[in-house]
């Protein structure tokens, strides 16, 4: 049977600044430097100290259910009728997503830097669900801002929030998703930096985050890599995950990274089309840029302002991409593509039908993804799926978009 | 010597404090934004700073993050905003300062930049998120353009990134006097002038001082410490409710904050 696996730390680290080749850095206003810093130093120190280590494996244990199963499709493989296809299944872990590998991590660091107040940003309401879960776990207080559309499409998910104890601050500005409720977020963290720990749920930001996300995300990879060997003999040919700023991504990438002959291929919003303010398909239609603490691959326009974006799943509803993943692309080790939001909801369907599995809409791209590349490939080959997120949250919104009148008359 | 050192010579010299004023380009629009500079100029603003729209102004208040969307909506760019002080510049000879989020600088390459903000009459460039440590690529183009470079320090600023910041800026430090967004207050930051001897023991740059600033006895009181105090979402706010007699109204409000100094 497979041991527990670890989040990887320390392996892989930015230079000094931050930076994976020309992206990353630390682009914050300045009073947030300082605790930028602050953070940095503790989390260096968090992830050197075994009993702290120690102490967020049995957590992932006891608590969130590792490890997460992997699994083979059968049934899909069959009908796709070409590699076998599997799927970690970060969908069974405790809240249903694989944020909760983030969420504790950075909790456990916001305890020990002496933070009594977490504050965080949330697009699906996944991330938002994970640290409001978290923070009732160590008696931690919690904000979560989450942009007025978002909360709309994800009501589900902000109740669920508000029985955790967590306060839910709605955002009108901008394009009210994921992006604005960054923005917000941030303008709070820089009026409480003395008592507040800001949580960010994803491989973006300024140095440490893109770096200590991924890091308590690697416990996926670290996983799927071992689950590969004992239950399969081989490691996978290619691996799948969607990308909104890429964290279920580079934690099963980064154990896969030495490994050449593997695929890593990520798969962004493709919304309505690649045209602008209609997706969110960054590596198709983005540039490079800065946009909150990070310089990566952004949708902007010729005057540097951030284009609006569009995703049938609002966890991959947003402007720009982590970093590393900006790096990963450019050096040419990851490949990424992107999936529209018919194909997604086509894919959500089929799982469901063929498997008895509602993946999170965001997942659903990569199901999507694997969908069209299981086919090209031998039997014998394998395609592994990072499966991030359940889709529970999402069944109002696909109700919506396949049956429109049925959908407004379950809201009356 | 550049505009911005001559000017802060010259207050030092008459033992006077300035008044900075900072406004959002293209708000209401393009027109209407060259009156108003014009006209606080012409009431006694000692230092103009012109902030750059941007679609995600997150170190803003409500108030400047309102302003950015107006002026965003009758079409203003990083471009436009250039064209708004080169209008200016022929009719004033007040030193402007851009005020801007680092993605259009970075959208426009930095040498393009500094040619293009020099050309235009613009003497200095300050950054929200564009800390000290990544300044290199910018820097030295807009130096070699004869721009000067500011930088922000604040409450959380360390003694060492104070002097760094000292070193590698030019014009002035601008000084945040507490944490937090924009955004005008009633009362003055308390810890301001502790905070303000501080950065004295580290530089000897001219040091102004914004966040929260809005009444004449704010700016008495802050030029007690500061070389010259900032004024920025009240102005916004006096040209955002004044509708089309805005250039009148901001000069108004510009001799009022003037008049404890």
């Amino acid at each position: 049977m497979t041991q527990n696996q670890s989040p990887s730390f320390g392996r892989r680290d930015p230079d000094a600044r931050g930076y994976y080749g020309a992206y990353g850095g630390r682009f914050v206003p300045e009073t947030l430097v300082a605790p930028v810093q602050e953070l940095e130093q503790a989390y260096f120190s968090a992830r050197a100290d075994s009993a702290f280590r120690d102490r967020l494996a049995a957590l992932l244990r006891d608590y969130v259910g590792r490890p997460t199963p992997l699994y083979e499709a059968r049934r899909l493989s069959e009908a796709l009728g070409g590699a076998r296809v599997f799927f970690k299944r970060e969908d069974l872990a405790h809240t249903g997503a694989h944020k909760i590998n983030n969420a504790l991590g950075q909790a456990l660091l916001a305890e020990r830097m002496g933070k009594r107040r977490v504050i965080a940003e949330t697009g699906a309401g996944q991330h938002g669900v994970a640290t409001a879960t978290v923070c009732a776990l160590l008696g931690l207080e919690c904000d979560v801002y989450m942009g007025a559309e978002d909360m709309e499409r994800q009501s589900l998910n902000v109740f669920r929030m508000e029985l955790l104890g967590a306060t839910v601050r709605r955002v009108d500005a901008g394009s009210r998703t994921l992006k604005d409720a960054i923005n917000e977020a941030m303008r709070d963290w820089v009026a409480s930096v003395a008592d507040s720990y800001y949580l960010l749920g994803s491989v973006l930001g300024p140095h440490p985050y893109p770096l200590m996300v991924r890091e308590f995300q690697s416990v996926i990879g670290q996983e799927a890599r071992q689950q590969c060997l004992d239950q399969i003999g081989a490691l996978p040919q290619a691996i799948v995950a969607c990308i909104g700023g890429g964290s279920n991504a580079m934690g099963i990438f980064d154990a896969f990274i030495g490994d050449a002959p593997v695929r890593l291929i990520g798969v962004e919003a493709g919304g309505r089309g690649i045209t602008p303010g209609q997706h969110a398909a960054r590596f198709s239609g983005g540039s490079s840029g800065i946009l909150q603490g990070t310089h990566s691959y952004v949708l902007q326009d010729d005057d540097g302002n951030i284009e609006r974006t569009h995703s049938i799943s609002a966890g991959l509803d947003y402007a720009a991409v982590g970093p590393e993943h900006a790096w990963l692309h450019d050096t040419g080790r990851a490949e990424y593509s992107w999936i529209g939001d018919d194909d997604a909801l086509e894919a959500f369907q089929r799982l469901g039908r063929e498997e008895g599995i509602l993946p999170a809409l965001e997942s659903a791209h990569a199901v999507a993804f694997a969908c069209r590349l299981a086919p090209t490939m031998a039997r014998d080959q394998v395609l592994l799926v990072n499966l991030s997120g359940r889709g529970d949250k999402d069944v109002m919104s696909v109700q919506k978009a396949l049956r429109p009148a049925q959908a407004a008359g379950g809201g009356r | 010597m550049s505009r911005l050192a001559s000017t802060f010579a010259r207050l030092r010299d008459a033992h006077r404090g300035g008044l900075v004023t900072y406004v959002t380009a293209g708000d209401p629009d393009a027109d209407t934004c060259t009156k108003i500079l014009t006209a606080i100029s012409a009431a006694g603003a000692d230092v103009l700073e012109v902030g750059v729209p941007f679609s995600d102004p997150l170190a803003d208040g409500p108030v400047i993050q309102r302003a950015s969307e107006r002026a965003l909506a009758a079409g203003m760019t990083l471009r436009g905003t250039l064209d708004i002080v080169r209008a200016v510049r022929t009719r004033i000879d007040t030193p402007i300062v851009l005020f801007t989020y680092a993605n259009p600088v970075v959208r426009m390459t930095p040498e393009g930049f500094a040619r293009a903000a020099a050309d235009a009459g613009v003497d200095g460039v300050l950054m929200l998120d564009f800390p000290v440590e990544e300044s290199g690529p910018w820097r030295t183009p807009m130096i070699e353009a004869g721009l000067d470079p500011i930088f922000l320090v604040s409450p959380t600023t360390s003694d060492g990134r104070i002097e760094r910041s000292a070193e590698l800026g030019r014009g002035f430090l601008y000084v945040i006097s507490r944490l937090g967004i924009t955004g005008a207050r009633d009362t003055l930051a308390e810890g301001m002038g502790g905070l303000l001897e501080r950065v004295r023991r580290h530089s000897d740059l001219p040091l102004a001082v914004g966040f929260g600033i809005s009444r004449p006895e704010h700016v008495a009181e802050a030029c007690g410490f500061a070389d010259a105090a900032v004024v920025g979402s009240a102005l916004v706010n006096v040209i955002a409710e004044a509708g089309g007699s805005a250039p009148e109204r901001a000069g108004e409000y510009v001799r009022w904050l003037k008049s404890a100094l």
